[in-house]
Parts: C-alpha cells; sequence; structure tokens
C-alpha cells in the first residue's frame, strides 16, 4: 500500500465514523459546532495556573466520546501527527518561569511547570473535542452548519469540494505511484526527472475526474448550497443538548466544580 | 420527449465534435448510441445536460435547454456517468440516493423512503446502508442508476453503462434496463447489449449522424458498421 492509499484509507475511515448512528452523530450541526466553539474558548480562557479547574474541562469530550461511540483512542491515533507539535506548546515555560507556586510534600513546582501543563491539556482538550466533532459530522453537513451562521458560500463550497476532490487527487496519486513504480523496480520514490510530467499529468487528470464529479453533483440538483433535511425533533433536541452542555462549560469556567465537589466531602 | 435541432458543438480552439445533429426520441423509446472513440457520443449527452453549452436547440420534454432552465432539465433528465466512481461521492449508497432529491427540497425521512422503494425494485436493498468504497464494480453501477432513478427522470442518459463489468452483472444491468419505464439514451461500444436493450439505433461518426434506424437493422449491416470503425455485435457475428 503507498503513501496515497494510506491517507485515502484514512479519510474513508473518518467517513465511515461520521456515517455511524448515535445521538451525538443524529444531532444538528449547528448545535455540534456551538458546543466545539464554545468548548475551545471556554478552555483557552482558563488562567495557566489553573490546573484543577482545567481537569474538570475533560469530563466534557469524555462524555459525549462514549455517547457517539467513538474510541477516544481513535482521536490520538488519527491525530498522532499533531500531538507532538501541541505537547510541545509551552515546553519553554519551565525555563523562564521559576517562582514555586505549589509544593507535593518537599518537590517544588514552579509556575512555568504548571503554565506548560496547561497548555498542553489545552491543546489535546481543545483537539479532542474537534476531533469529536470531525468524526461525528459529515463533511456536508458541517458545511451547511457554517452557512446558518452565515459563514460565506463561496468559503464553504471551497471546504466542501475541496474535501471532495482531495480523495480524487489522492487516487490518482495513488494509480500513477503504482504505475510508475511497476516500469521503475526497485527505484525509491519518483526520480527527480520525472516530477515536472508527474505533476503536470496529475493536475490534468485530476481535473478531468474533478470535472466529472462537479457534473454528477450539478446534475443532482446541486447549486453550492447545502440542504440538510434533518430530523426536526432531534434538530430540537439537539439544540436544547447543545444549550445545556454549553451552560455546564460556561459555569465551570467560573466555578472550580472539583473543588466545590471536594468540599462536600472534605471539610 | 428529446428533440436535437441543427446542434453542433466544438471544444474551445478546437475542431467541431458535433455537426448539425438533428433527431427527435419519443417518450418510452430506447435510442441506442453507437459510434468509434471520438465519435462524439459523450458530447452529445453532455449537452442535452447542460453541462456543454452547444449551438443549436436542444429540447427536453418541450423545455429547452438554456442556462435558465437547467434546474428543470436536470429534473427531467438524469445522466449516468461512464465511471461510477465519478457518480457516487458521499460515504454510502442510501447518503448518494438522497442527495437530489434533498437539494430539490424533498425531506430525508420521504427521499430515504423513495430510495428503500427503489432499491427494492432494482433487487438490491442490501446495498442501503453499505459504503461506497467498499462495493463492487457491479454494485457501484448498479447503485449508481438508483441514485439517477432517485431523481424521477423522465429520460435517463447513460454512457457506456456495462463498462468494465462482469458478465453476470451485466446480465443484470440488461434486466434492470430492460425494466424501466422512462427513456432510455444509452452511449456504448457494447453493440450486443445495444441490441438486447434498445428497438433504435444512432450511428455518429465525426460529430455527425451517419445512421439513424432500428436497431436490428442497424446492427446487423457489416458494411455500415466496418466503414465506422465499428463490428457486428458478437452475437450477430454467425450470420
Amino acid at each position: 500500500m503507498n503513501k496515497a492509499q494510506k491517507a485515502m484509507l484514512e479519510m474513508r475511515e473518518m467517513d465511515e465514523l461520521a456515517s455511524m448512528s448515535s445521538f451525538v452523530h443524529r444531532m444538528s450541526p449547528l448545535s455540534k459546532l456551538m458546543m466545539t466553539i464554545v468548548y475551545i474558548a471556554v478552555t483557552a480562557s482558563f488562567n495557566r495556573y489553573d490546573l484543577t479547574g482545567l481537569v474538570f474541562m475533560v469530563i466534557f469530550p469524555v462524555i459525549l466520546y462514549q455517547m457517539s461511540y467513538v474510541p477516544v483512542s481513535t482521536c490520538f491515533i488519527k491525530l498522532r501527527g499533531i500531538l507532538p507539535l501541541i505537547l510541545a506548546v509551552g515546553i519553554l515555560n519551565p525555563f523562564f518561569d521559576r517562582a514555586t507556586v505549589m509544593k507535593i510534600g518537599s518537590l517544588e513546582i514552579s509556575g512555568g511547570v504548571i503554565s506548560m501543563i496547561t497548555l498542553m491539556m489545552k491543546g489535546v482538550f481543545s483537539l479532542m473535542f474537534s476531533f469529536l466533532l470531525m468524526a461525528t459530522t459529515r463533511i456536508d453537513e458541517l458545511c451547511q452548519g457554517l452557512r446558518k451562521i452565515h459563514f460565506p458560500r463561496a468559503i464553504t463550497s471551497l471546504l466542501l469540494l475541496t474535501y471532495r476532490y482531495s480523495s480524487v487527487l489522492l487516487r490518482e496519486v495513488s494509480n500513477m505511484t503504482d504505475a510508475y513504480h511497476l516500469r521503475a523496480p526497485g527505484q525509491k520514490g519518483i526520480h527527480i526527472s520525472a516530477w515536472g510530467t508527474f505533476l503536470g499529468q496529475l493536475l490534468l487528470r485530476t481535473m478531468d475526474r474533478g470535472d466529472s464529479l462537479y457534473n454528477a453533483m450539478v446534475i443532482r440538483g446541486f447549486s453550492g448550497e447545502f440542504l440538510y433535511a434533518g430530523n426536526k425533533e432531534y434538530i430540537r433536541c439537539s439544540m436544547i443538548m447543545a444549550i445545556i452542555v454549553c451552560g455546564l462549560m460556561i459555569l465551570s469556567r467560573f466555578y472550580n466544580i472539583p473543588a466545590i465537589i471536594a468540599g462536600v466531602f472534605i471539610k | 420527449m428529446i428533440r436535437f435541432i441543427d446542434v453542433s458543438y466544438s471544444y474551445p480552439g478546437g475542431k467541431p465534435v458535433l455537426r448539425n445533429i438533428n433527431f427527435s426520441v419519443s417518450e418510452g423509446e430506447r435510442i441506442g448510441l453507437i459510434g468509434a472513440n471520438g465519435a462524439g457520443k459523450s458530447t452529445l449527452m453532455k449537452a442535452a445536460l447542460g453541462l456543454i453549452e452547444a449551438e443549436g436547440i436542444i429540447l427536453i420534454g418541450g423545455t429547452a435547454v438554456k442556462k435558465d432552465s437547467l434546474s428543470r432539465i436536470r429534473q427531467l433528465a438524469g445522466f449516468v456517468l461512464q465511471d461510477p466512481e465519478n457518480q457516487m461521492f458521499m460515504p454510502r449508497v442510501i447518503d448518494d440516493m438522497v442527495f437530489g432529491p434533498v437539494n430539490y427540497g424533498m425531506t430525508r425521512e420521504a427521499a430515504e423512503k423513495e430510495a428503500d422503494q427503489i432499491l427494492e425494485k432494482l433487487g438490491i436493498p442490501f446495498l442501503r446502508n453499505r459504503y461506497n468504497h467498499k462495493i463492487s464494480g457491479g454494485e457501484k453501477r448498479m447503485a449508481s442508476i438508483a441514485t439517477v432513478l432517485m431523481m424521477d427522470p423522465k429520460v435517463i442518459f447513460m454512457d457506456e453503462p456495462s463498462s468494465s463489468l462482469d458478465p453476470k452483472n451485466r446480465r443484470m444491468l440488461i434486466n434492470t434496463l430492460n425494466g424501466l419505464e422512462n427513456t432510455l439514451v444509452i452511449a456504448s461500444h457494447d453493440l450486443d447489449m445495444i441490441l438486447q436493450t434498445c428497438s433504435r439505433v444512432i450511428l455518429i461518426d465525426g460529430g455527425e449522424i451517419a445512421a439513424d434506424g432500428k436497431a436490428f437493422d442497424i446492427l446487423r449491416d457489416r458494411a455500415l458498421l466496418e466503414s465506422h470503425r465499428l463490428e457486428l455485435p458478437l452475437s450477430l457475428q454467425t450470420i
């Protein structure tokens, strides 16, 4: 299997995840989009030393992953390429912020370490929630949600068509790479002398296929607008659910819920 | 149902692909468009669907194919593309089937009900929730026909519908086509399939109509076919 085929497989797996059936999948795209935006905004707004408050935020994605039947591990496997970058954010903080803010026994923990951990957590949590949105919402539904909040049609069309055409591009890359290697045995990669013609051919072939794909869409009434005919009952339910979840997220930003719960038990 | 009046087309900067095409198709008629590679069959069908702007007049169900009538035309006429890979762009068969009707204002529930009936009619209800990339070429072809039938078109244009099908799937396709009541225009090099599905054949060569008549009369005319770079259908080669 060549790299293009692997990438194609990953895209298809995402499509399969988004086509599963669960309450979260059936929620209207707009409500999921709203929850994601609120979640990221709330998570990002936590103070850099507010570790306990931030820890509570993991509850939201974890519960939604359970409800959607999307394994949390899938998120980390799919996003393995970005995770190191996220984790690298704030790695220099311990060197700049050395003031002690916490003591565990005799171990002094500096503000830099805490802020590094909170930054990492903010990144990972936001990524988890964004992945959940992608894994439970098809691209056409997502674009339709964006249109509802008055995102320009040109951008949503571009997003949808780019997604559709990227699979066409990958398929062509895969076919051409296979054809090349069959006639260039033992060669690693594509020789530099063939790059020009390879890319030129790829462009022409992709344009042809993209054209056919677009024709198939316009023939069936596609006009750049996305008409998501979701079940009205579900749309109402999902909006109510989204409002409740967003309310809880905002509440947990202003009240340290773990501390309140702990206060009940520890006097 | 379909009328082509003096239809011509040239690709930008290229030589003419269609030259003064004139013919009519009655409601329910099945037409086989035959011709060698590059004869203009696919271009003719694209012009009928308004995918390219040709000179002359094309009428589908009395509606002229123009920029402002394309929405109506595409409700009247469906198009089965040569490569079903290009036709099926949604993750699952059912998603692809409801794509068109939902674009025309049908609710998802109603579209899904309709889809179930069509899948049943075509004998492929098991494909409903299957992923497009996990079904075979033959199944994909049948599913692509189902997506077009979902639009309830009066006319269906098909470009090489039997290409890359194995004998069993090809037989299933022929049976399906023979069971349809829509007006059919089928462009194909599979002359045996044309013989089994179409009552009339139009032979195109160099963008012009070289012959138009009963399928059996044209498809058994060895001299006519050979003069236009075609051969007798295999089933007639012993005659």
